[in-house]
């Protein structure tokens, strides 16, 4: 059995298809499509059909909308820099306290220069409070930044809702929405989002490529400044290889959604089902009926998530964790903590991501190696005692903490 | 994927002693803040003689942290009490080939745990003697508690002085940014204010020598150090050549093995902390391939 990939939230692979594409713009059309040559002839006819393939996947009324970044962080920062720079006087920020690091630490940035950052808390399910929401939003707020889903758990936030009553309040939208893109169908014109981060990378694109959707109208300025590029909205020379890659990417992403539901769902929730009835004393976190069709994170009480992850790698699978020792951080996953997680689940985080490369069987797999890699470690874990956890484990075991 | 070395990932998919020893008389029951994880220590004295003669460990923690717990009871079965306290976490990352920078604590948990197993035999309360923060340095495995208690212990005022009392900042540099956002809230607290400009208050005082070193003492020093960690390199089919020594700074060649090895960074940064330790005094090592001609034309 060939090793197991079901790290898809992390990053994608490459396409073939998509590398195929790719390849003439790294060799015959190399040239730069602002030039006036053969080298060049096929470059600016190319980008423009890779806006056209990456405004179809997501809805957008128009082309000149999409504006290729290297991406999502540059798109998430270039997105809430704009906001403020546009509207001096406005000094607040509301966004949630799960979002990705492009945005909080952008925002604890911004704390540290004198703005007012408001963090949307979640409760144990990972949702939002949106009557806390409405009571934040005001004319001192430059944007509202909430990500479409979250990469943890999965679950979806409802950005349009949140949009919606954002303009009611005459204060701007963003969302980075780098985890729904391709996994959801979305369609922007629809909406009342003004702003929308995508990376290329995370829907079987390259790396180093992204997008910031920006509504027609919407007060904007740039982050880069230099030549013409992206109308002047995104300076530097185009990466159109990349570019071109990222519109076949979304083309197939489009043609491949409904399958994304049905039967990448479908291995996300046979997975699920396994490992919960088979292994004791874990349970899914997230909101359970409104997540990603791939995504599944599932805390393994009592066992830590990294040394899960070592025996799972020597299995062949990859997978992920939201335990404070595969960042080097100090703490658990700020997600897991978000949601009120005890230290001891938190820790034993594992998310499992799909995508339409996985398969059935593969399943089966992770499930055939699954129990035992629990068991041999709970076997080690001092709140552990032979076929349960000892009694009262949180007072049974009370280390001196340093 | 943490880098780990082959004897960290040997302890940790085949552990030693894992399980508590039946009718241990001594148990030691640690955490590290740090991460989350959490170790029991199970140890069986002899009342007699005060000799380890069993060990084992139960630990809720990541790979290095099974993995230090492991080698620990390896270490100490067989030891008497007193030789046991005088293992250092050094000692166990040792054992293991090394850890990451960001996972030293590992092993200090490790140790903690072995001092409260004592304590527990011997009737004593054991007390912890240092809280631990964030990582800001990973070159020398420094972290925010650390900094800030130096900075105002010693009035400290720039990211110079900062590395001169702790190391901090003194390898790659990245965290630098960092460093100044610690100087900026502590001197705030002090009610002054940061000036990346102000004169640094510290000559390097990492041991206070009692007379600084003349150069040729300085480079004796240096060879000594060198040589004894030759055998590691060679065992990694590496070795290390001394150059030149222009005040502070040592200029070395890595060889064999090493030279090329992307871990090269990381060995120098490595030798640099052994030599700080040593000297007693700031030394920065640099490849001798990044040796200004000045020096070189000194040195001729």
């Amino acid at each position: 059995m060939s090793d197991i990939y079901l790290d898809n939230n992390a990053t994608t692979k490459v396409d073939p298809l998509v590398v195929n594409e790719m390849l003439p713009f790294f060799t015959e059309q190399f040239g730069n499509p602002s030039s006036i040559h053969k080298f060049a002839d096929g470059v600016a006819k190319a980008l423009k059909k890779a806006r056209q393939q990456v405004q179809e996947l997501i809805g957008a009324e128009h082309d000149s909308e999409i504006i290729f970044t290297s991406c999502g962080t540059e798109s998430d920062s270039t997105a809430i820099l704009s906001a403020l720079k546009a509207q001096p006087n406005r000094k607040e920020v509301i966004t949630t306290a799960v979002e990705h690091p492009a945005i909080l630490s952008l925002c604890e940035h911004l704390e540290k220069d004198g703005y007012t950052i408001h963090r949307l808390p979640v409760d144990k399910r990972g949702r939002l409070n949106l009557e806390a929401y409405k009571n934040m939003l005001s004319d001192q707020v430059a944007i509202v930044s909430v990500m479409w889903a979250n990469n943890e758990t999965g679950t979806i936030f409802p950005v349009e809702k949140m949009a919606e009553m954002a303009h009611a309040a005459g204060v701007m939208f963003h969302t980075d929405a780098v985890q729904a893109v391709g996994k959801i169908p979305m369609n922007l014109k629809d909406t009342q989002i003004d702003m929308l981060s995508i990376s290329g990378h995370k829907l079987h694109a390259p790396k180093g490529i992204g997008v910031l959707y920006l509504r027609r109208g919407t007060r904007y300025r740039p982050l880069l400044r230099g030549g013409h590029q992206e109308r002047g909205r995104r300076a530097g020379t185009e990466n159109t290889a990349s570019i071109v890659g990222l519109g076949k990417a979304c083309e197939l992403a489009l043609e491949h959604i409904e399958y994304e539901n049905t039967q990448v769902k479908a291995m996300r929730d046979r997975l699920e089902r396994g490992i919960t009835e088979q292994i004791p004393h874990c349970f899914i976190t997230g909101d359970l009926d409104n997540r990603l069709p791939n995504t599944t994170d599932i805390a393994f009480e009592y066992i830590e998530g990294e040394a899960i992850l070592m025996l799972l790698n020597k299995a062949g699978i990859a997978a992920s964790s939201g335990s404070a020792c595969t960042s080097g951080s100090l703490e658990p996953s700020h997600v897991m903590r978000a949601m009120d997680i005890p230290y001891t689940a938190a820790h034993g985080t594992i998310r499992f991501s799909f995508s339409r490369y996985n398969s059935m069987s593969e399943v089966d797999e992770v499930l055939k190696v699954m129990p035992q890699i629990v068991a041999t470690l709970r076997k080690l874990s001092p709140y552990w005692d032979g076929e349960g956890p000892v009694a009262n484990p949180e007072q049974a075991f009370q280390p001196t903490y340093a | 994927m943490w880098d780990y070395s082959d004897k960290v990932k040997d302890h940790f998919f085949n552990p030693k002693n894992a399980g508590a020893v039946a009718g241990a008389n001594a148990i030691g029951e640690v955490g590290s803040i740090s991460c989350g994880d959490a170790l029991r220590l199970t140890l069986k004295v002899n009342e007699d003689t005060e000799v380890i003669e069993d060990a084992g460990f139960q630990t809720f923690g990541c790979g290095s942290a099974i993995a230090s717990s492991s080698v620990l009871t390896e270490i100490i079965k067989g030891m008497t009490l007193d030789d046991a306290l005088k293992v250092t976490n050094q000692d166990i990352a040792s054992e293991l080939d090394g850890l990451p920078p960001e996972k030293m604590h590992c092993s200090v948990m490790g140790r903690e745990a072995l001092q409260a197993a004592v304590a527990n035999y011997r009737g004593e309360e054991w007390k912890d003697d240092h809280e631990e923060g964030a990582l800001v340095c990973k070159c020398f495995a420094i972290d925010v508690v650390m900094i800030e208690e130096m900075v105002w212990a010693n009035k400290l005022r720039t990211v110079e002085d900062v590395t001169n009392y702790t190391k901090a900042g003194g390898g790659c540099a990245a965290c630098h940014e960092d460093i100044e956002a610690i100087l900026e809230k502590v001197l705030r607290e002090r009610g002054e204010s940061f000036d990346p400009a102000a004169e640094s208050i510290s000559q390097p005082v990492v041991a206070a020598p009692k007379a600084p070193l003349t150069n040729l003492q300085r480079i004796k020093r240096i060879e000594r150090v060198l040589e004894s960690l030759r055998p590691q390199l060679m065992a990694d089919g590496g070795d290390v050549e001394l150059v030149e020594v222009v005040e502070n700074t040592a200029y070395v060649n890595m060889t064999g093995a090493c030279s090329g090895c992307q871990m090269a960074a990381m060995t120098i940064a490595g030798i640099q902390q052994r030599l700080m330790e040593e000297l007693g005094e700031f030394i920065k090592v640099v490849p001798a391939s990044q040796m200004p001609k000045v020096a070189v034309a000194a040195g001729a």
